[in-house]
């Protein structure tokens, strides 16, 4: 909230400078919501999530944090390369930020090579994501193997949805 | 453990003999090097299901109150008995009659039986004990075994036990019966290793848990915070090796059972999975992925640096020993699938064995050495067992996805987990090496990835 009165007032502050334009400024940020509302505490209860954060992370990326697998693959497909163009642009503006890449498998599988799968799929998505410039120090691998599901059936459709690896950032 | 002392060995060498209507016990052939693997000549199933024998309550000198039983030694001699019938009923060998449908035996009975009232009943085997207790608590149990139809004794053994361990006195008498008319090593003295699973299939609660062959004795070791997999009760039994995420990616700890300490295998902080222990207890045999490649490592138990023994590009996970050490069988990808492979010891000289259709994974070296228990995927997830050249190939189950065999401490029963489809519930079974005799070995909540540790000494 409060980055965004502040930018309200520099972008003021820049066209009242600027007297050689008449007009208003292209683009101005939004108003805020919650226009005579207490103002709220910051970096917290509001709809909007602090930039640089994992809930900010989650919010840009719209479910493009998470890639997805065939049985037994952990190739980058197409699909794949732009969600994870899209999490290294994240990355890239905010260079300080460490991220954790879990892998998993299916529940099709026995559950040690799952392991081993799961570390392989996750791995891939690190080496993508160095391949586009992030510093491979930042990244953490995390296998689950085929513990946490997130699809709950035992048919295809619910597989395929659980072989993945999911980005997180760390705050 | 308190040492067991045998109180006059006497074991009669002739087997049983077919009497007028008895039944022919035939020896179960021994192992040769049959390239066909084992083969099991019990030719009639049903002789073996025949086969009563009569259990009644032991009997005890002085009924003198124990802390094994809050009755007393008379009531504990009751407990005895059952806990045999339990051993022998759950193993579908024989038709075993608990103490419970018995009459009871008085003190001098157990080593002069009353032929006359047993032969009247159906049952062809008789099992006789006492139960004493010494003025320091310790209790001396005797267990004999009868030949009814021949009004003579086939084996007699004795054991001095704490009275916190009274249930092993018991285990050791049914493992003297079932040896003795099987002709197969003992194996119900013995502990379970597993995970004890709660909760909704993407919340799973995972808990490291050790109980007795039987169920009994049940102790949870780890209180769930942290998902646990996959342990080993270690040779002598006084570790577990098991994965945990505790520190938020799979490592592997040695945990001691009785100081309650624990200590990491690895200090890499790659994911480690897959513990296994070798026969003699002083190695420990890990997979670790490092870059998208999982090999398997070998460190010493005391702890140290790890040796690497596989390095192909593929998956190489798990890693079983043969029971003399020398061998290892372990799981691997390299060929594009998961399929089956034996390795030296030391690494060297590794080729596939599996060469039938499908995927093989999670192999385990049976403690006899004869053959290889391992999960057979082909559409469903089957237990199967082929010997240790790759031939014999043979299914024991049948259901939607059985996996991660290992053996009872005999080498003749395999224990495995079942999970439901949809529900992801999971369970513990056994099966016999023939096929027969599937039944659930019953958990206080959901339960995976079993080990048998081997028969106490």
């Amino acid at each position: 909230m409060h980055r965004r009165i502040s930018a309200v007032a520099l972008v003021a502050a820049i066209a009242l400078a600027g007297c050689a334009k008449k007009d208003a400024p292209a683009d101005l940020p939004p108003q805020p919501d919650n226009i005579g509302n207490p103002t709220p505490t910051p970096g917290g209860a509001s709809n909007v999530p602090v930039p640089g954060s994992n809930a900010d992370f989650l919010a840009q990326m719209n479910g493009r944090n998470v890639i997805y697998f065939d049985t037994d693959k952990y190739d980058i497909d197409a699909t794949d390369q732009a969600a994870l163009r899209a999490q290294a642009e994240w990355l890239q503006r905010y260079p300080g930020k460490r991220a954790s890449i879990e892998g998993h498998a299916d529940e099709r599988g026995t559950r040690d090579y799952n392991l081993a799968l799961g570390e392989r799929r996750a791995n891939s998505a690190k080496n993508y994501l160095v391949s586009l410039g992030i510093d491979a120090g930042r990244l953490n691998v995390v296998s689950h193997g085929k513990e946490r599901p997130v699809a709950l059936g035992s048919n295809e459709q619910a597989w395929a949805q659980n072989r993945r690896a999911a980005t997180i950032t760390i705050d | 453990m308190k040492k067991f002392a045998a109180i006059l060995l006497f074991v009669f060498a002739t087997p049983l003999a077919a009497q007028d209507g008895g039944v022919v016990v035939p020896p179960i052939a021994a192992d040769d090097d049959e390239p066909g693997g084992l083969q099991v000549t019990v030719t009639d199933e049903s002789a073996w299901q025949d086969l009563g024998i009569a259990i009644p309550a032991f009997a005890t000198n002085a009924n003198v109150p124990t802390s094994a039983n809050t009755d007393g030694t008379a009531a504990l001699g009751r407990e005895l008995a059952r806990v045999i019938t339990a051993d022998l009923q759950n193993n579908g060998l024989f038709r075993p009659v608990g103490p419970d449908s018995l009459p009871r035996p008085e003190y001098p009975e157990i080593t002069a039986p009353r032929w006359s009232s047993w032969q009247a009943r159906s049952a062809e085997m008789l099992v006789h004990g006492y139960v004493r207790a010494a003025g320091d608590g310790q209790l001396t149990v005797g267990c004999y075994l009868y030949d009814i139809s021949l009004r003579s004794e086939l084996v007699r053994e004795g054991w001095v036990v704490q009275p916190s361990e009274w249930r092993r006195a018991a285990h050791k008498c049914a493992d003297l019966v079932y040896s003795r008319l099987s002709g197969e090593s003992p194996f119900f003295d013995s502990k379970i290793a597993y995970i004890a699973e709660t909760g909704p299939k993407d919340k799973r609660v995972k808990r490291l848990a050790i109980m007795d062959s039987d169920g009994a004795n049940h102790r949870f070791i780890t209180n769930g915070q942290s998902t646990a997999l996959t342990p080993r009760y270690s040779p002598d039994y006084k570790s577990l090796v098991y994965l945990s995420y505790v520190n938020g990616n799979p490592r592997i700890y040695v945990y001691d059972i009785g100081t309650g300490q624990q200590r990491l295998v690895s200090e890499s902080t790659n994911p480690t999975f897959a513990p296994r222990w070798s026969p003699d207890g002083k190695w420990i045999l890990y997979s670790m992925a490092v870059g998208g490649n999982t090999d398997i490592y070998r460190v010493s138990a005391q702890g140290g640096s790890s040796e690497r023994l596989t390095d192909t590009p593929g998956i190489d996970v798990g890693g079983s020993y043969s029971p003399d050490g020398r061998r290892i069988v372990f799981e691997s990808d390299r060929s594009g699938s998961q399929q089956i492979y034996i390795m030296n010891a030391d690494g060297t000289g590794q080729r596939r064995i599996s060469f039938f259709g499908g995927r093989a994974a999670t192999p385990e070296w049976s403690p006899r050495g004869d053959q290889i228990a391992f999960t057979h995927i082909s559409g469903n997830f089957r237990i199967a067992v082929m010997s240790p050249d790759g031939g014999g190939l043979r299914h024991l189950t049948n259901s939607w996805q059985d996996e991660a065999p290992t053996w009872a401490p005999n080498g003749r029963i395999i224990q495995f987990f079942r999970n439901e489809r949809n529900s992801g519930n999971a369970s513990l079974w056994q099966v016999d090496l023939t096929g027969s005799n599937e039944r659930r070995l019953p958990t206080p909540v959901g339960a995976s990835d079993p080990a048998w540790g081997p028969v106490l000494p």
